[in-house]
């Protein structure tokens, strides 16, 4: 390109200088300062969470067990599958209602691609719902892009057509059973525990060796860093949360392979939101759609792109449901899957109201979602109790979402 | 002030036209500007002049008329091909993204990339430093805070900053100093001057008539989307300008030094 350009003279190195020296003081208080603006990062889940446990522990002494605490993994992995896609679609500002169709509309393509007289492999299957997934993505982003239909009502279209298709493809009250058992693998297996250790030192080394090295390269470059005392302490609070998922899991049946699933999606996609062009483009696009254009990038062709993630996460959460249950019924992607799904981010701190937000959104999210879930069942509470709570525990997030935006226009932090 | 080395406009538009509906926003306008110089772009409220700029950077393509840039005849069909050229433009209402940072702001659409589809944040970051000092921008405390925390100077500053960076030819500024106070239009129009010492060519749309006479080397007027007069800055007066602009409807305006 022709853009990449000489600066246009010496500088002054005044700027230089200021930026480079951040003290742990000065990145505290940042921080205060930050959650003082309504971006609270992760500390409401934190809160959440503990809270949750208390309330659930001192209901139901079988809450906080090893059983259980691998029991939530699996649970969610299929909601926090599907969220991550969404975070994408909530940081353009839009929304996808048709990820919980699309999810069993994969899951349908896969079961009745693997039984006879089909026989696909199980490999050939899951790439071939994937990509039916993703075309669909496509076709719905297609629409919202070109012919500018709001996203609200093309998804909503597609959540109708989408459930139709799956009742169509099973037949009403018919269940298309799994027999493969890799695809049952998927949600039903777990990591001899040393292989739980390996991949657990394998996660935490990787963090911290990417952390370093940017650590490193930001000094040596004398750009703004973050101080080595946050960095080494951000590298030992994962070190420390990761050895006791894996001590803990590893005192049930082990690691859920799903759970090593959930973090290479959640390290890929954290990858492509915070490091990439396309990353950038999707929070550029999300802040002020009139700036992106102006800069010229790719409005249409990156909104597409990110209703396809939607729909191919949906597709590969739709899988790990399916293999949860060994089975796709007509009910697949019905329920509050798609409400849980879009609740999960916003829980997590992603903004309805796009630019704002992470991918680990999704999983925070996610886990307060399936903390409640799994207490609430645990309990035995009926099915109208459980909707009601969790309708609550939504309309608290999205007002926290609401207030912190407030915040974020009265401190001036965007 | 007005030294004209370079005599051929860098830019230059013919006879151009531009239609919204019933409304002939631009007729026939004729414009140029010449590097190292400051061409300001006056006219009431609705002449043509956002217009006449957002054609120049093929937001909104001109109807009609040529464009010729270093002498050739270009299409503009959209931001990266004035980007392409070496045409800078800093919109009336900014077009920075409050929720990205100082240095995402100012590489938005041309990010360097390193290694693994990665940005290369560190060269982003050193080169929009150097590029801040080298304007004087000395004001932000750190170009790793959100533009919406900045003042709104300091987001004046960086969308010029930003329209600098890539070896521009022409940078054009609509109305950099109108929500602007005292001391921070002071500091653009010192911007604008470091930009016409750097040999660029800018061109400056402003309603304020003190601030045109500070900066300007030549003046053009348009009035209900026809250009009515050009005006060489050191041989005119406002009161000239003003008759200019309002058909002699009025004889005062603004900004204007009371005779
Ligand atoms: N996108 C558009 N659609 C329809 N009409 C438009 C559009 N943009 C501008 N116009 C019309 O074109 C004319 C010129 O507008 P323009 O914005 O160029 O004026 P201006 O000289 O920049 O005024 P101001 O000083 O208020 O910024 C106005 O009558 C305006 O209503
Ligand atoms: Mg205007």
């Amino acid at each position: 390109m022709s853009t990449t350009q000489e600066p246009v003279s010496e500088p002054q190195n005044a700027l230089l200088e200021a930026t480079a020296r951040t003290s742990p003081g000065d990145y505290v208080r940042n921080y205060l300062q930050r959650m003082k603006g309504g971006d609270m990062g992760a500390l409401p889940i934190i809160i959440g969470l503990i809270v949750i446990a208390i309330i659930f522990q001192g209901q139901n002494e079988h809450f906080l067990t090893p059983r259980n605490f691998v029991n939530l993994i699996v649970q969610m992995a299929g909601i926090t599958t599907i969220a991550i896609g969404l975070v994408f679609v909530l940081l353009l500002g839009e929304i996808d209602l048709s990820v919980g169709y699309v999810s069993a509309v994969a899951a349908v393509f896969l079961a009745m691609r693997l039984r006879p007289p089909d026989g696909w492999p199980w490999y050939a299957g899951i790439i071939g719902a994937l990509l039916f997934a993703a075309a669909i993505g496509i076709v719905q982003g297609l629409f919202i892009t070109k012919a500018r239909l709001p996203s609200f009502i093309v998804t909503l279209a597609g959540l109708l057509v989408w459930n139709g298709v799956v009742l169509i493809l099973i037949g009403t009250g018919g269940t298309v059973i799994i027999q493969d058992p890799v695809i049952i693998g998927i949600a039903n297996a777990f990591l001899p525990h040393v292989w739980g250790w390996i991949v657990g030192v394998a996660a935490v080394a990787i963090f911290a060796y990417s952390k370093l090295r940017r650590w490193k390269r930001r000094q040596k470059r004398q750009v703004s860093s973050e101080p080595i005392a946050i960095v080494i302490f951000q590298i030992a609070l994962v070190a420390v949360i990761m050895a006791a998922v894996v001590y803990v899991a590893n005192l049930d049946r082990g690691v859920p392979f799903v759970g090593v699933l959930l973090l290479i999606f959640l390290a890929a996609f954290t990858y492509l939101a915070d490091r990439t062009k396309f990353g950038r483009y999707v929070y550029a696009i999300g802040g002020n759609t009139e700036s992106a254009r102006r800069a010229g990038i790719p409005v249409d062709r990156i909104k597409t792109l990110v209703f396809m993630i939607a729909s191919l996460m949906a597709g590969a959460g739709g899988i790990v449901l399916a293999s949860r249950l060994r089975s796709v019924d007509t009910a697949a992607g019905g329920g509050n899957l798609l409400l849980m799904a879009i609740a999960a981010p916003v829980i997590g701190g992603t903004s309805l109201f796009g630019g704002h937000g992470r991918v680990i959104s999704a999983l925070l999210g996610a886990l307060i979602i399936a903390s409640i879930e799994n207490g609430m069942g645990l309990l035995g509470l009926s099915a109208g109790a459980k909707f009601i709570i969790t309708g609550l525990v939504l309309l608290v997030a999205v007002l926290v979402d609401a207030i912190s935006r407030r915040g974020r226009e009265q401190s001036g932090l965007g | 002030m007005s030294n004209h080395a370079n005599n051929t406009p860098i830019l230059e538009l013919k006879g151009v036209s531009k239609r919204f509906g019933a409304v002939q926003a631009l007729e026939k306008v004729d414009f140029e500007v010449r590097s190292g110089e400051v061409m300001a772009l006056v006219g009431d409220n609705g002449a043509g002049k956002s217009t006449l700029i957002k054609g120049i950077a093929g937001i909104y393509p001109f109807d009609d008329g040529e464009v010729f840039f270093g002498g050739e005849k270009v299409d503009i069909h959209g931001p990266r091909d004035a980007a392409d050229l070496g045409i800078e433009i800093v919109y009336q209402d900014l077009a920075l993204a409050d929720n990205l940072d100082v240095v995402a702001n100012m590489f938005l659409g041309r990010e360097k990339v390193g290694g693994m589809w990665a940005m290369d944040e560190e060269s982003m970051e050193e080169e929009a430093i150097k590029t801040l000092d080298s304007l004087s921008v000395t004001t932000l405390r750190s170009v790793r805070l959100p533009v919406a925390s900045l003042s709104g100077g300091q987001r004046q500053a960086i969308a010029v900053a930003k329209a600098v960076m890539w070896n521009s030819k022409v940078v054009i500024l609509d109305e950099p100093t109108a929500a602007l106070g005292v001391a921070q239009t002071r500091q653009v129009l010192d911007l604008v001057k470091t930009l016409r010492a750097k040999g660029l060519a800018v061109v400056i749309i402003s309603h304020n008539l003190h601030d045109i006479f500070e900066v300007a080397d030549r003046i053009t007027v348009l009035r209900l989307g026809k250009r009515v007069n050009v005006f060489d800055a050191s041989k005119t007066t406002q009161q000239e300008v003003v008759y200019a602009i309002t058909a002699g409807a009025l004889s005062q305006v603004p900004g204007m030094v009371k005779s």
